[in-house]
């Protein structure tokens, strides 16, 4: 069992996300310190893109301002060496498909081997065009992770049958961003997922952010994700986010566990 | 290796959420395309409501004046809404009304392809929403009053750079959240398959009327095509008839900008590399870490980072040449065009002229060179006269 999908052993997952490099990566280290701390399972490091096509506003504002102070590839791994000395955390790259392959897939994945990062989530990347990647990923322990969207329907099977890790269940349409309500049959896009790979742990995400809607999701799934929510409150409150981001990610892995 | 590829380039890179909104394209695409019911009509609307099939021009005074070959023009700049861009609106508008659509979208970047877009869907009784890049809408306002007049929303784009990339973003992101009632009429021969496949098809008219009408008026093939390339929806047009003619060379003109040597620059051949954006695989201008770059040119239509997955291919096995030709070149084209023929072009399309007008004097007299006249240049006038230091408000 790949060190991901461990991570779903011991109850439903919380799975935080934050744009590396926003407002600097000295805060992202912190942030992403408590994050382990309180409680996360597996966090979700966002290596900036220029024109990140599938993020609402506040992702598209966190990338933009990490790339504008000079975040690059090299510095956040950098800083997940520096992480990996103090937690054993699963951690998953998410980030697009240019900058992997324009760093090179061969060598971009071998640094992740190194660090051990343990999975790779590239959301531009569909099940066609997944072979340039998985393969290399399969090469150095990474699990490449498999989104499913609520228009996916007769490819879910496909896509569960080839899944790693766990799969990335697209709440809702759309961008990344917080929403009121979700609306989306989710429990019959985990029911198919497992009836085609039962062992495949199911996490959601687009639009959580409370721990009502957190607890609503462990009911139906095995994991919530979480972005925009968190991504905000480091906006909001820049080098002093890291007490608040504690608090948030413990009261969601509160709600999590009693779904 | 997936589907919609050109060599190595093209692809399917793009969010799980539209997979299917793609696939559903490329189905309805395969069963139309062939159909005799849906070209005839199609036929028609090109013939009596675009009016094609557009002129091919000696310009005899030019062709004078450069003392080399024999110049001929084709003039898109003619059709309804002033460019090439109503050949691609008029088949995808007319394909999403037979999808059962209700409502198209699209990215513009000078504001021809959303004129064009925001035109068909009045015509065909469809919603229509245009996403513009907010620098564009400045110095493109009068497009934009345009495509309002024509019943579109015209949504301005502040995020990036605010042209035509982060255009392409918003009407990515816009189609990823509404799918089942809207296509997204992409503009060039870009993007993930089908669209490149599909744009260059309703463009490739223009190729096969130029050799018709070449072969009625010299009775043989021209020497050499030439036409500008942001995306390359005009160039693939009018190379594609062409490609298995490899007696006929075909050149496209980048933008340049301020020179293929500065960071202003948006000359896609000559200063990028592979890499997988806007749902394909071709060469794009980024950094070192695959971010992309803010690119520029004065033409806001051919200021695009990248460049279509056919023409990456065309490049890779040397069919095809691009060059860049600078914001001065393209200029001084414009003015010597509109003072030599009387034929306003585009800033777009004066790329390719101000190429013409260095290649034409090395040529023969016996040769024959058609440039692609992609557009009117009357939506240039205003950032033309600023360039040249004079104030008009429109």
């Amino acid at each position: 069992m790949s060190k991901i999908t461990n991570a779903f052993t011991a109850g439903k997952a919380f799975i935080p996300f934050i744009t590396c490099g926003d407002p600097n990566l000295e805060t992202t280290e912190r942030v992403v310190l408590a994050m382990a701390e309180a409680g996360a399972d597996i966090i979700e490091l966002g290596i900036p893109f220029s024109d990140p096509t599938a993020e609402g506003p506040v992702i598209q504002a966190a990338s933009e301002r990490a790339l504008e102070n000079g975040t690059t590839t090299d510095d956040i791994f950098d800083m997940v060496r520096r992480l990996r000395e103090k937690i054993s955390t699963p951690l998953v790259f998410m980030t697009y498909a240019n900058v992997v392959f324009s760093y090179g897939t061969e060598r971009f994945l071998s640094i992740c081997e190194e660090l051990d990062v343990n999975g790779l989530i590239l959301p531009d990347v569909p099940y066609e065009e997944k072979d340039e990647f998985f393969d290399c990923c399969t090469a150095h322990k990474v699990d490449m992770i498999s989104l499913i969207a609520p228009t996916s329907h007769d490819r879910i099977r496909m896509i569960a049958k080839d899944a790693v890790g766990f799969v990335y269940c697209v709440s809702s349409m759309g961008v990344t961003g917080v929403r009121s309500e979700i609306k989306t049959d989710l429990g019959e896009m985990v029911r198919l997922v497992k009836e085609t790979n039962p062992d495949i742990p199911c996490a959601i995400g687009f639009g959580i952010s409370t721990p009502e809607q957190a607890y609503q999701m462990t009911r139906i799934a095995d994991g919530a994700i979480v972005g925009s929510a968190i991504v905000r409150i480091v906006a909001e409150q820049g080098e002093n986010a890291v007490e608040a981001v504690r608090e948030y990610v413990s009261a969601m892995k509160q709600a999590c566990l009693r779904g | 290796m997936s589907k919609g590829r050109f060599g190595i380039h093209g692809g399917q890179y793009l969010p799980e959420t539209l997979m299917n909104a793609v696939i559903e394209l490329e189905q309805a695409y395969d069963k139309y395309k062939n159909d005799p019911e849906f070209n005839a009509e199609l036929t028609k609307l090109f013939n009596e409501y675009a009016g094609r099939p557009s002129l091919l021009y000696y310009a005899k005074n030019m062709t004078e004046d450069l003392g080399g070959c024999k110049i001929y023009l084709k003039r898109e700049d003619l059709n309804h809404t002033g460019s090439h861009k109503i050949n691609n609106v008029l088949g995808q508008t007319l394909l999403a009304k037979r999808m059962g659509k209700t409502r198209v979208i699209a990215e513009t970047g000078a504001g021809q392809h959303g004129v064009a877009t925001a035109t068909a869907a009045a015509l065909l009784g469809m919603e229509c929403e245009i996403f513009m890049g907010k620098e564009d809408t400045e110095r493109q306002a009068l497009n934009v009053y345009r495509m309002e007049l024509l019943g579109a929303k015209v949504h301005p784009v502040s995020s990036g750079t605010g042209t035509l990339k982060d255009a392409v973003n918003e009407t990515m992101r816009e189609w990823s959240g509404r799918c089942d009632d809207t296509l997204y009429v992409l503009g060039s021969v870009m993007g993930p398959h089908p669209f490149p496949t599909i744009v260059r098809d309703f463009q490739s008219v223009i190729s096969k009327e130029i050799k018709a009408q070449m072969l009625e008026a010299e009775g043989r093939l021209p020497d050499v095509v030439l036409a500008c390339v942001g995306g390359g929806s005009n160039a693939m047009g009018a190379f594609y008839n062409f490609i298995e003619d490899k007696s006929v060379r075909l050149i496209g003109c980048e933008a340049a900008g301020r020179g293929a040597d500065t960071p202003e620059t948006a000359a896609t051949i000559a200063t990028g590399r592979e890499g997988i954006f806007h749902g394909m695989k071709s060469y794009f201008c980024q950094n070192e870490y695959g971010q992309i770059a803010p690119v520029y040119s004065i033409s806001a239509g051919l200021d695009y980072p990248g460049i279509g997955p056919e023409h990456a291919y065309l490049h890779d096995i040397g069919r095809a040449q691009y060059v860049p030709v600078t914001d001065d070149e393209a200029v001084n084209a414009f003015e010597y065009l509109s003072r030599k023929e009387g034929i306003i072009p585009a800033i777009e399309s004066a790329h390719a002229v101000a190429h013409a007008m260095k290649l034409a004097p090395t040529m023969d007299k016996d040769q024959i060179m058609v440039i692609n006249i992609s557009g009117r240049g009357d939506k240039d006038c205003a950032a033309i006269a600023r360039y040249r230091g004079v104030e008009i408000y429109e």
